[in-house]
């Protein structure tokens, strides 16, 4: 498991794929700090702290299209040039390779998203800034990486080819932020309602406003597991189709 | 050491395709087992099962005492495995790629001298610092022989080792085939007959999934062929000894012939030929 961590960890640095993400990320990070914080007319208003809400905000749709990025290759590469006979046939558990490639891929992510307390140090100087309601963002940032980073690995596991992973991937994102936009046209009540408890964006934007609630914490986690532990079974399936 | 007991595989369902049907077979500790047959007779399917990579449809393959459907870490602790195309990653090193290896089957073994001792004996300690990116296809089939026998396991199932090598590198991996087999229990998949029969003690002909025939090579030869031939190697006045050969009670013709490949063997390995 060490092994497989390891090796996709240096490949994202073999390959431009890990400095594209995080040089994008930073990119996006900036220009939304730039625009939305550090030159908005007033902070929040009534309050005279610095406002990070819209930066936090915005960061959900940057994560929905680059963290396919990161994952498209993981399982997708291995069965295309086959090596993944190597890693299946090799005395590892399916869990721990699934688990390895998922923390190699979610480390990249964190060394981009280190970037952003940075911002409210660089702010602090200047005015006030609220220190929990950045802890909140960071803490609903970290889980909504962990939700796309597992949706990519699941859909990775699903094809050969890395483009329509990235393609798909990107799908499936954008279907978790629909369910909350179509719920109020779906006049069945029950599944309106389910539709809308789907929605990442709902959940993830309480984060940004500072608020951390259990329920949205526990959904982003339990998301996560669910899709890794899909994909566990993709990999299982494959052996006896 | 190897127990298959009606291992059968279909593709789409049980009314399916059956790739492998039905087949049983043994291996003993320290044998060299040919898998014999033509493309498409179910041999990397069998192969990829007893590997653990893919799982029968029914049956059992028992390698080293353990059942690799139910124990699958366990039993793939012991089996080094080159697949039909070697699972290289392109991006590594050669040496990168074995420390890869090494680490992934967790070998208690000392690295740098386990793995000093692997790159001599497929001869590739020259290239251990190019990318296999760039290596040739001959070499490449060698670094995936090397990962195979990364942690020394017991059990090396070799699906086409000498495919896309040229005659030179054939003979020099049937030696050391052979030398492997002194430690290790093989397994090796071929449609190339001569390259069977000069490697294995024991012979499985395999054709549409199933088993046609389970012997050893003499036996085999014995039993299906009324035709026999014996190469005879002439140092010195070709004629003459032609002359005294065909002298001999039971003897139908003799030719004499020079093949394209010790021409080749000549001119490319130099003096040590």
């Amino acid at each position: 498991m060490n092994a497989v961590f390891k090796r996709e960890l240096k490949a994202y640095f073999v390959t431009p794929l890990g400095y594209v993400f995080i040089g994008v990320y930073l990119i996006f990070s900036g220009a939304f700090f730039y625009l939305f914080t550090l030159t908005s007319p007033t902070p929040t208003p009534g309050t005279g702290v610095a406002d990070f809400t819209p930066m936090f905000s915005l960061m959900f749709f940057v994560l929905m299209i680059t963290v396919p990025l990161l994952t498209m290759r993981l399982f997708a590469d291995e069965k295309r040039s086959k090596t993944d006979q190597l890693l299946l046939t090799a005395p590892i558990s399916l869990f721990g390779l699934v688990a390895a490639k998922f923390a190699a891929a979610y480390t990249i992510f964190l060394i981009s998203t280190a970037v952003m307390p940075i911002y409210g140090i660089v702010l602090s100087n200047f005015t006030e800034v609220s220190r929990r309601a950045i802890a909140g963002s960071m803490a609903g940032l970290l889980m909504l990486g962990a939700v796309y980073t597992a949706a990519g690995l699941l859909v990775s596991s699903l094809t050969e080819n890395q483009m329509i992973a990235a393609i798909v991937s990107v799908f499936a994102n954008v279907g978790f932020l629909f369910s909350s936009i179509a719920a109020p046209y779906v006049g069945i009540g029950f599944l309106a309602d389910a539709l809308r408890s789907l929605s990442l964006l709902e959940r993830y934007d309480r984060f940004t406003i500072g608020l951390f609630e259990l329920e949205n914490a526990l959904f982003f986690i339990s998301i996560t597991v669910v899709l890794l532990f899909l994909c566990v079974r993709v990999l299982e399936r494959r052996r006896w189709a | 050491m190897i127990e298959v007991r009606n291992l059968t595989k279909s593709y789409g369902g049980v009314k399916g395709v059956k790739a492998v049907d039905n087949i049983s077979f043994t291996v003993e500790k320290g044998e060299i087992l040919g898998f014999l047959g033509p493309n498409g007779a179910g041999k990397t399917t069998t192969m990829n099962i007893l590997s653990g990579y893919i799982s029968s449809s029914s049956g059992s393959a028992i390698l080293g005492g353990i059942d690799v459907l139910e124990e699958p870490i366990a039993a793939k602790r012991n089996i080094g495995y080159l697949p039909e195309n070697p699972p290289l990653y392109l991006d590594m090193t050669v040496d990168e790629y074995l420390r890869f290896v090494y680490e992934l089957k967790k070998s208690k073994l000392p690295r740098n001298t386990h793995l000093n001792e692997i790159c001599e004996l497929v001869k590739i300690t020259d290239m251990r610092k190019r990318l296999i990116r760039n290596l040739s296809k001959g070499y490449r089939q060698r670094v995936g022989l090397a990962q195979a026998l990364v942690g020394n396991p017991a059990i090396l199932i070799l699906d086409e080792p000498t495919s896309g090598l040229d005659p030179k590198q054939i003979i020099e991996i049937r030696t050391l085939i052979k030398k492997l087999g002194e430690n290790h229990t093989v397994i090796l998949s071929s449609h190339i007959l001569p390259e069977i029969q000069a490697v294995c003690d024991k012979i499985v002909i395999i054709n549409k999934g199933k088993i046609a025939a389970d012997a050893t090579a003499t036996k085999l030869s014995e039993g299906f062929s009324s035709k026999h031939r014996l190469v005879v190697e002439v140092k010195e006045n070709l004629e003459e000894a032609i002359k005294q050969i065909e002298k001999i009670k039971g003897i139908k013709s003799v030719t004499s012939e020079v093949t394209l490949e010790e021409i080749f063997l000549k001119l490319t390995a130099g003096e040590d030929y």
